[in-house]
């Protein structure tokens, strides 16, 4: 081996290093590349009055996303209703009672759900439930986002209990405690840190999701009215703003969109300091 | 980089090649893993190190092939002399040495990606590029250096895995003797082994004796008195750091220990 | 019962534990009940809406048959619907999306697996989450003002001027809004998946192979190219693969960048459509029995085909999981 043979491996070596360390860097200028025009953008458009009033006419001062705050809420408030008990009864089901087999296959079809692009989901609570009540509505949004956060949370949840020691449950048998009250008094609040994060994380990606309201919960310019009509929400309003030709709607799209973010990156946050509190609450 | 480290590399077998380490130490971020070692690895011998587990004779080899470095927030001090070189003088290459300074592994860890042929040779495509020919013939004359040739000719195109353990090791015994190393080192070679292949290893090692320099780490005592010609004895103190308590001829350290320590070792009283 | 209870001592304690026993059965009994039909939904939930979306695309299905994936008109008027458009542009921006995202997640999934010092490790997962995080319509309206004007726009002004031969970089230039700026902000919505993908089946190569690469005489990158990422090879096609899944079915960032067109052209400045575009834009204002069959078909295709990736990707990334164990008979 002759020494420049060496010295272009070591070259080699030293650039393809680099390279992969610049790709890294490429990702996270992404992401500030994203929060800082975000921020920069959106926080001139937020104010009192941008957060509480209406959306008003093109051309007309004054219009804020209140609604669409409120419409937000109300969604997910519907939808958490709905996914975190079914999704955590699911997930202890898969985790605690059922027979191996049957297990994979609710696994399996909890991931096929999680897969499932979200303007499908959008498209099926449309035949579902706005055809039957004959008009797009809040209860139609929420109904179609619980659908998207209940892989999310049974998964998580399955995964937190199966991570307890089975040596809790065998004491409290043990004692003659029937199994449900364990799980309920001893199991769940064990794996809590884990279960907390799968909600923490439904919440925030159904918070953001847009593509399953549009022609569920449509959106709306009013006040919230009943879970049976339709209602605004964030990104709904941002995805209208953005694509019309008006700057001062585009405008309050940034600020919207700043809201939005805001939100999720609380959420992502939380996540990680629960994670980290359960990595050490299992001595890790 | 080292300029003299680099040319002092030779083609030419005839020349043998030792080691020196020099009040060498090594650390495990704050702990301290090996003091003051000061070992002589004679040239075309088989040097032993013996000692009860975590006396640090893994750590000793792997700082002499700058293996030990690899692991976050490890260090070394001292010097290690290859052939009066000091490979840890600054700007030396570690990259060089460890093509110089061979390792074969306590479990045998074949690429599983890889053939047997490609697996044997997948250190030498790394410095040279060779024809198919010459590769064949490398291949060729590592496995039967490695004593598994017959074994295996037939099926160099099946995956490094498909193999007995025994068998898989001697093939890491081959692929890393295919770059022509100047100094074998082997950290526990048969551990993982049935005794046949053990014995098979051993045999392996009596016949490298005259064209390399080698060094075991072995947990086995009759294995280092059979095999070897130089034997360390290493004690970890009572800071858990590493110290070579006696050096010397196999069979003066075996029958006549210096110190009462290795005596109590070798004679089974501990360890 | 209660004169049972006023009696004192074991006996007392005795009957109360044992109807509290019974008492537990009951509940017991509700407990694994409500949690079956819970999974039980779960299941049936899946399978109502395969039956959903099949039933109400069989208009559809019945008018077109499999003309609909080869039809390339897409009329409202005269009622004639062919998805090819819409495929190929699903295909096309999803495919040239990995393109551009694969060799960036893996070189920052080597990264952060093997390169990283322990505290950059740590954060730089974390900002990647946050990326992950980041509401598609949020990656769309930054890609609407920022992306396009900013970067896209210029890039393919260059790349007309001085590659314009080139079939890929010809054609009028709606000013940014096409095939590329769809397949760059999707690349950028794939990029935190595959890499952190990637990243965990990186950390599972052992430490032996490294250090049998490493002992030979191989340089770090040397031992990442022939022995780590090969190791990991079916791991991370199943993160790449997983990725795939993702772009498929990513609709609002793609919508609102992509123009929304029925073209079908080699140019990447065109202007196209994506399935999950195209129903996103046209099912509101979709009037008459077959239009809105004829999106729901799409729909259903878009399910089947993210389904199929999704299995995939699943199968490779559980198999790498639970490869190479202890190789060799012995």
């Amino acid at each position: 081996m002759s020494r420049s043979r060496l010295r272009t491996r070591k070259v080699t070596n030293a650039v393809m290093l680099g390279l992969c360390g610049l790709s890294a860097a490429l990702a996270v200028i992404a992401l500030l590349a994203i929060l800082s025009y975000t921020v920069g953008k959106g926080l001139p458009a937020i104010g009192l009055k941008f957060l509480t009033s209406l959306p008003q006419p093109v051309g007309d001062p004054g219009g804020g996303i209140g609604n669409a705050i409120v419409g937000t809420t109300v969604l997910v408030a519907l939808a958490c209703g709905i996914g975190i008990p079914a999704g955590l009864l699911a997930g202890i089901y898969v985790a605690e009672f059922a027979h191996p087999r049957v297990a994979v296959v609710v696994r399996f079809v909890a991931d096929v759900l999680f897969g499932v692009p979200s303007i499908v989901t959008g498209v099926f609570v449309y035949g579902l439930v706005v055809v039957a009540m004959g008009g797009y509505s809040a209860l139609a949004g929420g109904i179609a986002l619980a659908l998207i956060m209940v892989p999310i949370i049974s998964r998580t949840a399955e995964e937190s209990l199966k991570l307890v020691p089975n040596t809790l449950r065998e004491a409290g048998l043990a004692l003659g405690v029937p199994l449900w009250r364990i799980i309920l008094s001893v199991v769940i609040p064990s794996a809590l840190p884990g279960v907390l994060t799968g909600i923490m994380l439904g919440l925030a990606r159904v918070a953001g999701e847009t593509a399953p309201l549009i022609f569920t919960a449509f959106g709306s310019r009013l006040n919230y009215k009943g879970v049976d009509e339709p209602i605004a929400a964030l990104p709904l309003q941002i995805y209208r703003y953005a694509i019309s030709p008006y700057a001062d709607w585009q405008r309050q799209a940034w600020g919207a969109a700043l809201i939005l973010i805001v939100m999720v990156l609380l959420a992502s946050v939380a996540v990680r300091l629960l994670t980290r509190k359960r990595s050490s609450n299992l001595g890790r | 980089m080292s300029e003299a480290f680099v040319l002092a590399r030779t083609e030419d077998k005839a020349v043998a090649h030792g080691m020196v380490t020099e009040e060498l130490n090594a650390w495990y971020g704050r702990m301290h893993a090996l003091r003051n070692i000061n070992l002589t690895i004679e040239p075309r011998q088989v040097t032993a190190m013996i000692g009860p587990s975590g006396c640090g004779k893994s750590t000793l080899i792997r700082c002499l092939n700058r293996l030990h470095e690899v692991v976050a927030g490890a260090r070394v001090g001292g010097k290690v002399l290859l052939d009066g070189v000091d490979v840890y003088a600054p700007g030396t290459d570690p990259v060089d040495l460890r093509r110089r300074v061979g390792m074969v592994f306590q479990r045998p860890n074949p690429f599983p990606t890889m053939s047997i042929f490609d697996n044997v040779v997948a250190g030498l495509k790394l410095s040279s590029r060779q024809g198919r020919q010459r590769m064949a013939e490398v291949v060729e004359r590592s496995l039967k250096q490695a004593a598994l040739w017959d074994e295996v000719k037939d099926k160099l195109n099946q995956p490094g895995t498909d193999l007995s353990g025994g068998q898989q090791q001697r093939l890491c015994i081959a692929r890393a003797l295919a770059v022509e190393p100047e100094i074998l080192l082997m950290d526990e070679p048969c551990s993982a082994l049935d005794p046949v292949a053990t014995m098979k290893i051993e045999e392996l090692m009596r016949s490298l004796r005259e064209a390399y320099t080698q060094v075991i780490v072995t947990h086995n005592m009759q294995q280092a008195a059979r095999v070897s010609d130089f034997t360390g004895f290493m004690l970890m103190a009572e800071d858990r750091a590493g110290e070579l308590v006696e050096y010397g001829r196999t069979d003066q350290v075996f029958t006549n220990p210096r110190d009462k320590r290795t005596e109590d070792y070798i004679t089974g009283r501990f360890g | 019962m209660k004169q049972e209870n006023q009696q004192g001592g074991p006996q007392a304690r005795f009957s109360l534990r044992s109807r509290l026993k019974s008492r537990g059965r009951r509940g017991e009994i509700i407990f694994i009940t409500l949690a079956a039909l819970a999974a039980l939904a779960l299941i049936g939930l899946v399978l109502l809406m395969v039956f959903e979306l099949v039933t109400r695309s069989l208009p559809a299905l019945q008018r077109f048959g499999a003309g609909f994936l080869t039809g390339t008109e897409w009329n409202p008027v005269t009622e004639k619907f062919g998805a090819l458009s819409a495929i190929y542009g699903t295909l096309v921006t999803s495919l040239l999306a990995l393109l551009i995202a694969v060799p960036v997640s893996i070189g920052a999934a080597v990264f952060l697996a093997e390169l990283a010092p322990g505290s950059i490790r740590g954060t730089a997962s974390f900002l990647m989450e946050l990326l992950a995080a980041v509401p598609s319509v949020v990656y769309g309206l930054w890609a609407i003002f920022v992306l396009v004007p900013v970067v896209i726009g210029p890039a393919q002004q260059f790349l007309g001027d001085h590659l314009g031969f080139l079939p890929f970089f010809k054609g009028p230039n709606l000013g940014g809004f096409g095939i590329l700026s769809g397949s760059v902000i999707l690349a950028i919505m794939v990029l935190p998946l595959v890499t952190a993908t990637a990243r965990d089946i990186i950390r599972m190569v052992p430490d032996a192979q490294k250090e049998a690469m490493l002992a030979l005489g191989a340089t770090r990158w040397e031992t990442l190219w022939k022995v780590v990422l090969p190791y990991g090879r079916s791991g991370i096609v199943g993160s790449v693969i997983l990725g795939l899944g993702r772009a498929l079915g990513e609709t609002m960032a793609v919508t609102m960048v992509i123009g929304n067109s029925p073209r079908i052209s080699v140019s990447l400045f065109s202007p196209a459509h994506t399935m999950a575009s195209q129903i996103a834009s046209e099912f509101s204002e979709a009037t008459g029995g077959l239009y809105i069959s004829a999106l729901i078909e799409l729909a259903l295709v878009l399910f089947a085909i993210t389904l199929v990736v999704n299995v995939i990707a699943r199968l490779l990334v559980w198999k790498a999981t639970g490869k190479f164990k202890t190789g060799g008979r012995s």
